[in-house]
């Protein structure tokens, strides 16, 4: 054991690419205008007892209906003579105050019916949201009458009223996350750690619903308002003399025609107010959402950005390639940095054969696959530079148009999750058929032979019925199966496989393995096959290039790559995984871990877990050696074949 | 059972579902592990491998204590397992521990690892907060990691360093059997030798015993003193590491073995399509494995063939009424 094997791993102090909430709100001008404004109303409804206000409740028979902008009343009087600005001022505190309420009670209700049902499952679950239901089932506002009716009209009741009408919204919100999360594992973690059942609901779930009940209230707060609003202006909200705003404008309605701003000055009030409540609610959802939080608000275009500058080799193409890549660069932009996913890869899959791509996860084979048919997002990936040419044509510079014509025609994809390819609901047959008539003007019933053929063709049993069966139907390696049919529909002069059987037993694996192989053969189809198991490319790949942090660092044979590695990490990489039969071998594991490609070392990238590294490794980039054979190798001390250490 | 076994499975049934609902209409019941007999001894690892569905899981949340058996009997130590567990979890999570496939997951994503391996040493320990803070050191010593990660959230983990801390937290309370399932197989495959080197030392290190889980044959050949083999729901084989892998009986076995991809194995041995499962609503009477065997004969279907041991090696039992026969070893 070296010294860097035994010492304990040392965390890694990354900088945090994400931007704080608060930053994150204020970037949004909407949500920050929100917010302004309700800073702006809810700070004059505090000061209200320290402003110099008329007493909104004096009334003053002489000076009714005075007009907005009169003396000593900046807003006017209503039609008992009240000064409407005071009004309006103390009426907003009692709207918001009711309206705050109603919703931390009903958040607070809710969200404990929706944790409590969520977790408990079963009978409890069904009991609590069965109750919820029949709430729900009653009519919304008719429900808030009825129970204003029992306990008497007055603002309170009115709150209660608010409260108990919005409580299933929460209960049925909150169960919904709750489920999910009291069936993940660490909540059987806790469980096994000793904790009890509400220690578990309260300590370790409720923490995770947090932000999903703030989201839910800065959403419903407004909504409350306006139903408290209603209820007032039915008369049976605030009593008077109280004012509220609901109330204000129920005063006005019998002036509306010969004294509107009684009823206007409140009704705008209403509007302002909840418009600024729901334009902050919506910026703290986005914010607070993780679905919204990585960027995903923004669509990525429909093919991957090329920006290649003075990067594009000029290139004689192979004739016996199909596919032919030249140094192609994948980057992605993110917050400021540039990951480096593919940084010059060169790949060549001739006709009917299988080229392998090996390294382990976030090494760049996914990108680089993906990038030679623009399936990489944009934003944040871009290619930056190389050339991809389809028998001889440069894809990287070919039109939309012509992208899409050979998208799943002459190059097709198949991956790791066929539910990622396949729609769960269609039948197979109605996918299949789509797929050919995508490409190929012809008749349905003829697509329809056709998908039928193209299941016998992938050794499905009883094609004809299986073409009605829906993806949930199928095993996986069934699904898989109709993906490579799919992908077999128009004569497909490349496919890319990735990691195509990672996710399959290996039963099921040897046979998707053996199809594929098969296939290739009898259709002189070139494969770009993806994995990370040495074992699966012995299987199938004719030559293989293994990958490290965005490069290729060795290509060659499977057999001259097995047998005798050159490069330090592929040796490391493949002793590193047990051998079937092979019981007694010692792991060696290879410690650290791959480098960040947004902070790529100068030098060899593999140096700070390489036994071999000196110095000289670490001064520059390393460029690849050939070794005869087409073999390539990155590295300045290869392990050469008799097996010097 | 065998004398001496820490842990004793004997005929445990494990049904999902079934049931009647409120209007009385039987519900569909799905027979995820049959008639299961094992036992576990001190100080061995037993690997447990099959196919996705075959009931490993079932197995281990069982063992645990996570699922309660809906048939059979399970012992820890000469205590009834399912008894205990039903009455009073911690008592049993004292002894019995459980390691998760998805590291990152079974981490409470806005808790410290601090706060995380704590728990356990709370609830199922008698130490004061000094011998706690002793002990957190120590286990993360144990899993190798710097004592500086205590004060980190879980995402800023890999998946390695997460399951390690699962490993830890497995550890805390001083267990005496630990059940992995499938611990490495989210890693990638330098770190799974990373994971695998550590546990392998943490073993001798506290005296532990394992159920090792995986889909993986070849970590499970690593790994396992004796190795059971599952298929939908049943053992199907049973025996030391070296006569299952190297003298397979069953013909399940067989064909998981020729279907493994090695590195230099050129051609795997594929079998025609036909390889759905029984419906596991509606178990076959047989053996599950009649529609995919190329030894059945009629007497196959009829009844589930018992877990019988060779006459050279009594040890090395398949439910099988043709095995392969390799004679003495
Ligand atoms: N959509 C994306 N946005 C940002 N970064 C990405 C995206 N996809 C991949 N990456 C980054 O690109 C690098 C290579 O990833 P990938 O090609 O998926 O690796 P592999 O397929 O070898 O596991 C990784 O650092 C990964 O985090
Ligand atoms: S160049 Fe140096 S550090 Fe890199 S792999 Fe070769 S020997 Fe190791
Ligand atoms: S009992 Fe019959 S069908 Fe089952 S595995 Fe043995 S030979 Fe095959
Ligand atoms: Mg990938």
């Amino acid at each position: 054991m070296t010294a860097v094997e035994s010492a304990p791993i040392q965390p890694a102090r990354k900088a945090s690419g994400r931007p704080s909430a608060t930053r994150l709100l204020l970037n949004n001008t909407l949500a920050t205008g929100g917010l302004v404004v309700l800073a702006a109303i809810v700070l004059i409804a505090l000061a209200a007892p320290i402003l110099p206000l008329a007493d909104p409740n004096v009334t003053a028979p002489a000076n009714r209906l005075l007009r907005p902008l009169s003396e000593g009343h900046l807003l006017g009087t209503d039609a008992l003579g009240r000064d409407i600005l005071s009004r309006l001022i103390w009426g907003t505190r009692v709207s918001l105050l009711v309206g705050i309420s109603a919703t931390l009670i009903a958040a607070f209700f809710g969200s404990l019916i929706g944790l409590v049902a969520g977790y408990a499952g079963g009978r409890i679950d069904t009991v609590l949201m069965r109750g919820i239901d029949m709430v729900m089932a009653f009519p919304y506002i008719l429900l808030a009458l009825a129970i204003v009716a029992v306990l008497g009209p007055g603002l309170l009741n009115a709150l209660y009223a608010i409260a108990i009408v919005n409580i299933p919204f929460f209960a049925r919100n909150i169960r919904g996350i709750t489920l999910g999360l009291a069936r993940r594992e660490f909540v059987d973690a806790a469980r096994l750690s000793g904790k009890s059942n509400a220690q578990i609901l309260f300590i370790e779930v409720l923490p995770n619903v947090l932000p999903v009940i703030v989201i839910t209230m800065s959403t419903t707060v407004g909504w409350m308002i306006l139903e408290t609003a209603g209820l007032s202006f039915l008369g049976l909200g605030a009593q008077p003399p109280q004012a509220d705003l609901g109330s204000m404008l129920g005063d006005g309605r019998k002036i509306l025609f010969t004294a509107p701003h009684v009823s206007i000055i409140p009704g705008l009030m209403i509007f302002v107010l909840v418009m600024s409540i729901n334009l902050l609610g919506d910026g703290v959802r986005d914010v607070l959402d993780p679905r919204l939080k990585s960027g995903a608000l923004s669509r990525p275009v429909a093919r991957t950005a090329v920006t290649r500058q003075g990067l594009v080799p000029d290139a004689a193409p192979d004739p016996a390639a199909v596919l032919d890549v030249r140094e192609l660069r994948t980057e992605f932009h993110i917050g400021g940095e540039v990951f480096k996913a593919v940084g010059g890869v060169d790949m060549r899959v001739g006709k009917g054969e299988c080229l392998g791509i090996v390294g382990e996860s976030g090494s760049g084979k996914s990108v680089s696959a993906m990038s030679i048919m623009g399936l990489v997002p944009t934003p944040p990936g871009r290619i930056t530079g190389g050339v991809a040419l389809l028998e001889g044509e440069d894809l990287f510079s070919a039109s939309d148009e012509r992208i899409r014509q050979l998208r799943g025609s002459a190059v097709s994809h198949v991956f790791q999750d066929p539910l990622s390819t396949l729609h769960p609901l269609f039948t197979v047959g109605d996918q299949l058929v789509e797929a050919i008539r995508a490409h190929e003007p012809v008749a349905k019933s003829a697509a329809r032979r056709k998908a039928e053929e193209l299941l016998r063709t992938v050794r499905i049993p009883n094609p004809a019925e299986r073409l009605k069966a829906y993806p949930h139907e199928l095993s996986g390696g069934m699904r898989q199966r109709v993906c490579i049919a799919m992908a077999l529909a128009h004569d497909a002069k490349v496919i890319i496989a990735d990691e195509p059987t990672t996710a399959l037993d290996v039963t099921v694996q040897a046979q998707v393995l053996s199809l594929l192989d098969t296939l290739r053969a009898e259709r002189d189809t070139g494969v770009l096959f993806i994995t990370h198991d040495f074992g699966v490319v012995s299987a199938i790949c004719d030559r293989v290039a293994v990958m490290y942090a965005g490069q290729f660092v060795e290509t060659g044979t499977t057999e001259q790559i097995l047998s005798s590695p050159a490069h330090p990490y592929t040796a490391k990489l493949i002793d590193c995984v047990p051998v079937l039969g092979e019981p007694d071998r010692r792991l060696d594991a290879i410690e650290g871990r791959p480098p960040m490609v947004n902070d790529l070392p100068k030098g060899c990238a593999f140096a700070p877990r390489c036994p071999r590294a000196r110095d000289t490794c670490r001064a520059a980039p390393i460029g690849l050696t050939e070794l005869g054979d087409g073999r390539t190798v990155r590295c300045l001390y290869p392990l050469t074949e008799d097996g010097d250490e | 059972m065998s004398e001496g076994a820490l842990l004793t499975i004997e005929g445990v049934d494990k049904t999902f579902g079934g049931g009647r609902t409120l209007f009385g209409q039987p519900r569909p019941a799905v027979h995820a592990v049959q008639d299961v007999s094992l036992d576990v001894q001190p100080g061995e690892t037993l690997g447990v491998v099959g196919e996705s569905g075959c009931g490993k899981s079932t197995l281990a949340r069982m063992i645990v204590g996570l699922d309660a058996p809906t048939g059979g009997r399970i012992t820890f130590d000469g205590r009834d397992l399912a008894a205990e567990a039903g009455r009073d979890l911690r008592r049993l999570s004292r002894d019995v521990q459980y390691v998760f496939q998805d590291p990152v997951a079974s981490l409470n994503p806005r808790k410290t690892i601090r706060t995380i391996l704590e728990a356990p040493l709370k609830h199922l320990t008698d130490l004061d907060a000094a011998g706690r803070r002793e002990r957190l050191e120590e286990l993360m010593g144990a899993v190798n990691l710097a004592p500086s990660f205590l004060d980190r959230y879980p995402h800023e983990f890999s998946g390695g360093q997460a399951q390690r801390i699962g490993v830890a937290r497995a550890l805390a309370a001083d267990p005496k059997l630990i059940v992995l399932d499938e611990p490495v197989s989210a890693l990638d495959v330098s770190v799974q030798a990373q994971v695998l080197n550590i546990l392998d030392g943490l073993k001798d290190r506290f005296g532990l015993t394992y159920v090792f889980i995986s889909h993986d044959l070849s970590v499970i050949e690593s790994v396992s003193d004796r190795v059971a083999v599952m298929y939908f729901g049943h053992v199907v084989e049973i025996g030391t590491s070296r006569s299952v892998f190297g003298r397979p009986r069953h013909p399940y076995t067989h064909l998981l073995l020729n279907s493994a991809p090695a590195p230099g194995r050129r051609s795997l041995s594929a079998e025609d399509a036909h390889t759905e499962l029984p419906d596991p609503y509606n178990p076959p009477p047989g053996c599950p494995f009649v529609p995919r065997c190329p030894r059945a004969t009629e007497i196959c279907s009829t009844a589930m063939p018992p877990l019988e041991g060779e006459a050279a090696d009594p040890g090395h039992r398949a439910a099988c009424y043709h095995p392969h026969e390799h004679g003495a070893p």
